[in-house]
């Protein structure tokens, strides 16, 4: 109002309204229906996540009978109680065996794309082909494990599952490492390599440690999503209704109890799939906080 | 040996000349291990998707193309054939794109665009981020005994009111359908989609904003006629990544699509995605059959490669614009 009132416009122009009133009305509605969408949006994607957690807590809750689930196998078909500590062992060992494969093989790739290679065609084209296989399903890490480790071995195995988790596990961890080192100043670079130490020396006694905390939230980020995967293990660990620590057998993982659990009519059983449920969401959280932890921490 | 003339390292002065010193040793030892196992790393997809052929020669050389348009799964008469696999893989994935796109950029510019305050919209990006963790087969198992119960009166109500719209017609609702599995996949790809738009409106230049505002825009029409285009680049790359992972997406079409091999227009009714039909079948499957889930995979393969590769095209497109 005031600069329209202060310059007076030329003749054969009105005077401009600057005021708030002179946006047309339908442009006024449309920025608060929109703003109202976006709230009604936000809601609705949260509303989900609450349903989802809410629900799993309140029947997880009630069928979580400590100890027993962590020390008895789940019952005969008919019959009541009953655990899975089958299947907590089972994916602690699939886990582990994908984190021996996975995580040497990503971190040492890592160094190469961000510390001797950057920008060299070779680490684009490894950096690009990360990416994709990043998208690759799940399920399809499962069929690849299965056709190489499954078939030569003849029977399904805790190792099979370890390696088609090695494999959904390798991108995320090579992504993540390679970002960690990058945010390692490059004066302690410098430093390193003006006192004299090899490539080697700086990467492992200088880099390394400097970009720990972010390197470990890389892994436990990846180990996280892979815990919770029942697709790639469906046909290469397989199932187990009893005890097992023979990486060469079958054995039951958590996400894979819950599916078959889920899909078969007894109460017991869906019980059971239920507590695992709450267990597995309890783990997945507990390593995303713990990876937001250790993210926060700085060495340098 | 190549490798010895790598950098670092002087040789002029004496008392600096490259020698096989053990430190040296473990340096370029150490160099090549890493180069190797980067080179390894970027092979593991060339070898997936070579083996998944391989695995696949058997039904390739038996259907050959016509498998692509072949709607029986026959065990008995050995024919296969995944065309209503590769419409249900389409169907669930293009429901669960129409609901999470326009939720999923609302919410970006929610919680981008200061409608709000920072201490409300940074708990909200953590709460959404969370889904992210949040397994499939958990989301599977809600599914099944939460979601299908509490929506089946709502199928119903579709049916009977809107049934002369084919994809609500067709009999009476299953609570297992095409469309339970499109609303679950839109949930677990709606953060994705969220998160990468956020971060390109982050990136986008204020002079953009600013001017926009200046002409007498309002702050809508900022965000619709300049951010958006300004910013599409990011959401498309977005929307195809959503889409890869909502193809590939398996334990929540397996345990709600309920599996049936058929193609119906009506998305209230059961069907089939190709990652249900592996994860169902691969169990009990003969040698034939484990070549023909070989070569579905195949397909969804392809139609995952295709989809990615687009995405990260685009992303580093946008990237290289931004420097």
């Amino acid at each position: 109002m005031d600069i329209a009132d202060k310059q007076p416009a030329p003749d054969g122009i009105e005077d401009l309204d600057l005021s708030k009133k002179a946006i047309p009305n339908y442009r006024r509605v449309l920025s608060v229906v929109l703003t109202f969408l976006t709230v009604i949006f936000t809601a609705a994607v949260l509303i989900p996540l609450a349903a989802v957690v809410y629900g799993v807590s309140i029947k997880g809750v009630n069928q979580l009978k400590f100890p027993t689930v962590f020390t008895e196998l789940p019952p005969p078909p008919g019959l009541t109680e009953g655990g899975f500590g089958h299947a907590i062992i089972g994916t602690l060992m699939t886990l582990g065996i994908a984190s021996v494969i996975a995580v040497p093989f990503g971190v040492l790739a890592a160094i190469y794309l961000a510390e001797f290679g950057k920008g060299t065609k070779i680490a684009q084209l490894v950096k690009f082909s990360c990416n994709v296989l990043t998208g690759v399903p799940a399920i399809l890490c499962g069929l690849f494990a299965y056709s190489i480790v499954v078939i030569p071995m003849g029977n399904f195995s805790a190792f099979s599952g370890g390696v088609a988790i090695a494999v959904l596990m390798l991108p995320i961890i090579v992504r993540a490492t390679e970002e960690a080192l990058l945010l390692v100043p490059n004066e302690m670079r410098q430093a390193a390599m003006g006192i004299g130490a090899t490539r080697f020396q700086m990467v492992a006694n200088i880099v390394i440690p400097a970009a720990l905390p972010a390197l470990i939230t890389g892994i436990v980020l990846a180990l996280g999503r892979a815990a919770g995967e029942a697709a790639p293990l469906l046909f290469t660990a397989f199932n187990n209704n009893f005890w097992s620590h023979d990486p060469l057998q079958p054995v039951a993982t958590l996400p894979v109890l819950i599916y078959f659990f889920s899909i078969i009519p007894y109460k017991a059983s869906q019980e059971l799939a239920w507590a695992a449920a709450m267990m597995l969401v309890a783990i997945v959280l507990i390593f995303s906080i713990a990876a937001r932890f250790f993210s926060r921490q700085k060495s340098y | 040996m190549a490798l010895t003339n790598s950098p670092s390292g002087f040789n002029r002065s004496p008392s600096l000349e490259k020698k096989a010193t053990p430190a040296r040793v473990i340096d370029i030892g150490f160099w090549g291990l890493t180069l190797t196992l980067a080179i390894g790393a970027g092979s593991v997809l060339v070898w997936v998707i070579i083996q998944t052929g391989l695995s696949s020669t058997q039904a390739i050389q038996q259907f050959g193309l016509g498998f692509l348009f072949n709607s029986s799964w026959n065990p008995v008469t050995n024919v296969y054939g995944v065309l209503p696999q590769i419409y249900g893989t389409i169907i669930t994935s293009f429901i669960a794109l129409l609901l999470a796109i326009p939720i999923g950029v609302g919410v970006a510019i929610f919680l981008t665009e200061d409608f709000v305050p920072r201490y409300i919209t940074t708990p909200i990006a953590f709460a959404i981020e969370l889904i992210v963790a949040i397994p499939s087969v958990v989301l599977g198992i809600w599914g099944i005994f939460v979601l299908v119960p509490f929506l089946r009166p709502f199928f119903q109500f579709l049916n009977q009111n809107f049934g002369w719209i084919p994809f609500f017609g067709g009999g009476a609702p299953r609570g297992n359908n095409l469309m339970i599995v499109g609303l679950v996949l839109a949930v677990m790809i709606v953060p994705i989609i969220i998160s990468i738009t956020r971060s390109t409106f982050e990136v986008l230049p204020p002079s953009l904003r600013s001017g926009s505002l200046a002409l007498g825009l309002t702050r809508w029409e900022t965000i619709l006629r300049v951010l958006i285009p300004a910013g599409l680049s990011g959401i498309v790359s977005s929307v195809m990544l959503a889409l890869g992972r909502a193809m590939g997406e398996t334990m929540v079409a397996a345990m709600l699509v309920g599996n049936a091999n058929r193609i119906d227009i009506s998305i209230l009714q059961p069907g089939a995605t190709i990652t249900s039909l592996i994860a169902s079948q691969f169990g009990e499957a003969g040698r034939l059959q484990v070549s023909a889930l070989m070569y579905a995979g195949l397909v969804l393969m392809v139609l995952s490669l295709v989809v990615n590769i687009i995405a990260e095209l685009i992303i580093r497109r946008f990237q290289n614009v931004e420097r």
